[in-house]
């Protein structure tokens, strides 16, 4: 065998041409040079291409992401691996990890998201975790574009299939719908997965002379540079390039989870990852740099589903449902008999070896060879100057109380009603319903709260889990915007009654080469680690998604956060909704004057305008604190944090969400009667939650003693007596029929063909493009 | 009473189905492999929900094929009790264990939620521990649940009282509204002619737990340990 590389017969010449089409700039280019010492071959270069695309590489984004706190005594795996693990109880740990897949599902909705939730479950399983739940994160343009409507049914469709065939529970997140993802919709995936600490295992590729073993599905030309796509803006030419997204098999999927399970567990196998972005040659070069030794992989072996393909192209392959193994020496058959009963395949295509090399063959022929672990270690990391956007701090500067109610706003009812129906706060049953969300039988809490809580059998603890962001808030301030979305994100999860522990986060900006996204993308990174510092919530891992851009511009800069909480016992979980006629509802934390950039001022104004509320995390974490408090001592009957459309909105979830089980209030907000009128009822001060107690004295008493402000605003009332809200000499009524009707048929009645009036309400403010 | 669940490669109820009998229903069970020939001594067999094989072609049209299958229908032949929930319930008619077919949802869409159903008969070995006329809640979460038959099927399964749960609404009222795929007749269970063999698109193992909403389906498996207790002692 010849050690020497060589271009394959038939191989273009490397010209500047080609490598500006492979997306590397010249500067990397000679780093590759230097690295090498000789001109790359075409093979050589499809690796780099993948390996340093912002995807796989997070060239811009690794040195912000090193601020981030990453570690806390329950932290049993951090950011690097596949997902995150912390423990939780009697040696039981959680695995967990968000990922985006937005350019796919631009392009190929229901492929596209189904592929997404395929990865993130692999992630979580490689870690020996057990996938318990699912959940997702989405933004889409205003649903009265037919586009988006086709995007939309299709990525939860997409989502749905993938999830349930695999009989992993979808239990939660969120929808967002704005203009500013109308061209670039976000597709956001969650999982956690269960695991004991001992069967945790790593994708560190160790022991010189083990087998490398490709696992699964075969090798197609699928998703060829899929990541490098994902790399770059959208634009016209992406419906071009719907062959780089792949094609998704959730059966599968199902039969290389219990397969890879079992394998972890036999105790045959050192390492294992997901063959996800950049396919084989992401899994081989990570595992190899993760373990600093060398592999070499004979890309002949692999197995493929079609004849004639090219070693880049078997490298750069995304098919799905794949795995990469490393055995132990000599247990290479029984790897085998545990995947033929799962009627999969295995074929050893090469070995971990002592020299310090990269190295991939085609039969006899080397095709590309890398010194040690440089092609993982050598990518350069940018740091781009920073600038704010002019247009961006203009907008935050204006005055939200200066614009002009319109007449209907004089009954804050309808006003309210409005914001019922904005399908961001509406329900998203039509949503959850596509999704199996009982599945494992261990759904205590389901979509439709503020977390999801998920029981773990055996045990009396369980798991709450929630997604969060508001690409609003950040468009307008990403450090206040960044400390919101991990803030929210600690509250939701402490109304269900648990402990916020440790997030994963998933950052979507533009074009991080811009100044302006580039701003954003720090500074939201920053007020992102300043709240997980005061929280202790750790960040275990995540993913970046840069480039959101299309032909009408960049996304709300949109980091979502994925928190997980613990709860010791389960008699802490704690609904969203009103649970009894009578009982007093206390509001914890304290209303302002806030109203810039809320769900109101888009929804009834069309406007995104103002400063962000401003967000204190040491109060969010006494907030927290005392919540919990409360919660364990049996004070808290039902809690709900206050977010998009504010107080009023609030109330009125509290009251309609069980269209079966609905409840009326009666508030009298006369204590704060000197604020604006409709920064009371709807604007979004932080750090506040509704909660609902019979006991209002033991409550406020211990909120008193935790620092925590706390009021009675009112009292639970029978549904028919519908709501009703006294502010000085100011008050509102309404029936619950309206409301209810508002937040429950606002979605349904858009996607099954509503009322064309109906239509016409919900997106009044949008701008239509068909 | 030994349980033995049957797993086929994309089952994904069946560790649900074994909890529901070993945790909540106290009884044994064992999991039966696809490829396997031996109901290892199973009083019941339940083929549990998922996509058995894929499903690609349609649902458990694959899964009838598979080996352990010979052994379900010899087992029902002999009079032994079946309980086919959901994709169970498809493969089951796909083997012929039981008359008609399951279709698409109307909505082209899967449905996840609780319903409410009606007991039509408790004169079965499932449903005797219900009372006639009992709405009871129990999850669906299924694409493919739109019962179907032709119109002497459907009048010897009415006439002949083997119709045991129909789709509600909370008042016990067979509505277009509550019927989650537009079943023919709000048909959600049926039993074959022998009465051995029930199937069913809803989840009563899921509705075990009111923690998790429901326990509504445990008299379902109390049924039918009754019954196998009763024949022994016959």
């Amino acid at each position: 065998m010849t050690t020497t590389v060589q271009p394959r017969p038939g191989d273009p010449e490397i010209t500047p041409a080609l490598i500006k089409e492979h997306g590397i700039t010249p500067g990397e280019y000679e780093r590759v040079v230097a690295m090498l010492g000789r001109t790359p071959t075409l093979t050589e270069v499809g690796i780099v291409s993948a390996l340093w695309s912002e995807h796989c590489s997070y060239k811009h984004s690794r040195p912000l992401l090193r601020t981030l706190p990453t570690e806390a005594p329950w932290v049993l795996q951090g950011p690097g691996e596949n997902a995150g693990v912390i423990a939780v109880k009697d040696g039981l740990a959680v695995a967990f990890k968000i990922e985006s897949h937005n350019h796919p599902s631009a392009v190929e909705p229901y492929q596209g998201a189904a592929t997404g939730v395929g990865g993130i479950l692999r992630d979580v399983f490689t870690m020996g975790a057990r996938p318990v739940a699912l959940l997702n994160s989405l933004r889409f343009g205003p649903l009265s574009s037919s586009r988006v409507r086709y995007l939309f049914a299709g990525v939860v469709k997409g989502i749905g299939d993938y999830g349930n065939c695999v009989g992993v529970p979808t239990v939660g997140g969120e929808v967002v719908f704005d203009p500013s993802y109308e061209g670039n919709p976000l597709v956001n995936a969650m999982c956690v997965g269960v695991l004991r600490e001992e069967e945790l295992i790593r994708a560190v590729a160790e022991g010189v002379g083990n087998p490398i073993i490709a696992v699964g599905a075969r090798t197609g030309r699928d998703g060829i540079h899929g990541a490098s796509f994902a790399s770059e803006d959208l634009s016209e030419a992406s419906e071009a390039k719907r062959p780089r997204v792949q094609v998704g098999d959730p059966f599968t999927e199902k039969l290389l989870l219990e397969a890879s399970l079992e394998l972890i567990k036999s105790g045959h196998i050192v390492a294992i990852q997901d063959m996800g972005a950049a396919g084989l040659t992401s899994s081989s070069a990570e595992m190899a740099a993760r373990g600093d030794v060398g592999v070499t992989i004979d890309v002949t072996k692999v197995p493929v589903r079609e004849s004639g393909m090219t070693p880049y192209e078997i490298l750069l392959s995304e098919s799905q449902e794949r795995m990469l193994v490393v055995a132990h020496k000599g247990r290479e058959d029984a790897v085998r008999e545990i995947l033929e009963r799962w009627d999969l395949e295995a074929a050893v295509i090469g070995e971990v070896i002592a020299e310090p090399v990269y190295r991939v063959t085609e039969g006899d022929r080397v095709v590309a060879e890398f010194p040690g672990t440089r092609l993982v270690t050598d990518c350069p990391t940018y740091t781009i100057e920073k600038r704010e956007s002019t247009a961006l701090a203009a907008a935050r500067a204006l005055d939200p109380h200066g614009v002009t109610p319109l007449a209907e706003e004089a009954d804050p009812i309808w006003t309210l009603e409005r914001l019922l129906s904005s399908p961001t706060i509406a329900s998203k049953a039509w949503v959850w319903r596509q999704y199996d969300s009982m599945v494992r039988t261990s759904t205590i809490v389901g979509p439709g709260s503020d977390a999801a809580v998920i029981r773990l059998r055996g045990t009396d603890a369980g798991v709450a889990m929630c997604i969060d962001g508001n690409g609003r808030y950040v468009a307008l301030d990403p450090l206040v915007g960044g400390r919101i979305a991990v803030c929210e994100a600690a509250r939701n999860v402490a109304c269900a009654g648990a402990r916020p522990r440790a997030i994963t986060n998933n950052l979507n900006f533009g074009n991080p080469t811009k100044p302006e996204v580039y701003f954003q993308l720090a500074n939201a990174v920053a007020g992102m680690g300043e709240a997980c510092r005061v929280l202790e919530t750790p960040v275990t891992g995540g993913n970046v998604s840069l480039y959101n851009e299309n032909p009408q511009g960049a996304i709300h800069p949109t980091p979502t956060v994925g928190m997980v909480g613990v709860l010791d016992s389960l008699d802490h979980v704690t609904p969203t909704a009103f649970q009894r006629a009578g009982d007093q509802i206390v509001l914890l934390g304290d209303n302002t004057a806030e109203l810039g950039a809320s769900e109101y001022l888009q929804r009834i104004h069309g406007l995104t305008i103002g400063a962000p509320p401003s967000c204190d995390p040491a109060a969010e974490r006494r907030l927290i604190d005392a919540l919990l408090d409360a919660i364990a001592s049996g004070l808290v009957r039902s809690a709900h944090d206050c977010s998009d459309g504010g107080l009023a909105v609030a109330l009125a979830e509290k009251s309609v969400v069980r269209r079966d089980q609905p409840f009326g209030f009666a508030v009298d907000l006369t204590a704060w009667a000197d604020l604006p009128l409709r920064a009371l009822l709807f604007g979004e001060a932080q750090g506040r939650v509704v909660t609902t107690t019979s006991d209002a004295d033991a409550l406020l008493a211990l909120m008193q003693r935790h620092g925590v402000p706390a009021q009675v605003i009112g009292e639970v009332t029978d549904a028919s007596s519908g709501i009703e809200f006294v502010i000085g000499a100011v008050s509102a009524r309404s029936a619950l029929e309206p409301l209810a009707r508002a937040f429950h048929d606002t979605i349904p009645g858009i996607m099954d063909g509503g009322s064309p009036a109906e239509l016409a309400v919900a997106t009044s403010h949008a701008p239509t493009t068909d | 009473m030994k349980v033995g669940i049957i797993r086929f490669p994309g089952s994904n109820c069946d560790e649900d189905a074994y909890h529901a009998v070993v945790d909540h229903l106290g009884a044994q069970a064992v999991f039966l492999w696809h490829k396997d020939h031996d109901l290892q001594g199973a009083d019941l067999v339940i083929l549990p929900g998922g996509f058995s094989y894929g499903d690609y072609l349609r649902a458990g049209a694959i899964a009838r094929f598979s080996p352990i299958m010979r052994e379900v229908v010899a087992h029902a032949e002999r009079g032994a009790p079946v309980l086919a929930i959901c994709n169970g319930f498809q493969i089951a008619c796909e083997a012929g264990l039981l008359p008609g077919a399951l279709l698409r949802n109307a909505q082209l869409r899967f449905v996840c939620e609780q319903v409410h159903l009606r007991v039509e008969s408790i004169a079965t070995r499932f449903s005797a521990r219900y009372h006639i006329g009992q709405v009871i809640r129990i999850p669906v979460a299924h694409g493919d649940g739109r019962y179907t038959a032709d119109g002497d099927t459907i009048a010897r399964l009415e006439g002949e009282g083997r119709v045991v749960f129909r789709y509600v609404d909370a008042a016990g009222h067979v509505t277009h509204e509550a019927n989650p795929n537009a079943s023919l007749r709000n048909i959600a269970g049926i039993v074959n002619e022998r009465g051995n063999v029930l199937g069913m698109m809803p989840h009563p193992e899921r509705a075990t737990d009111v923690r998790l909403g429901s326990a509504d389906g445990l008299p379902l498996l109390h049924s039918i340990a009754d019954a196998l207790l009763t024949e022994v002692n016959a």
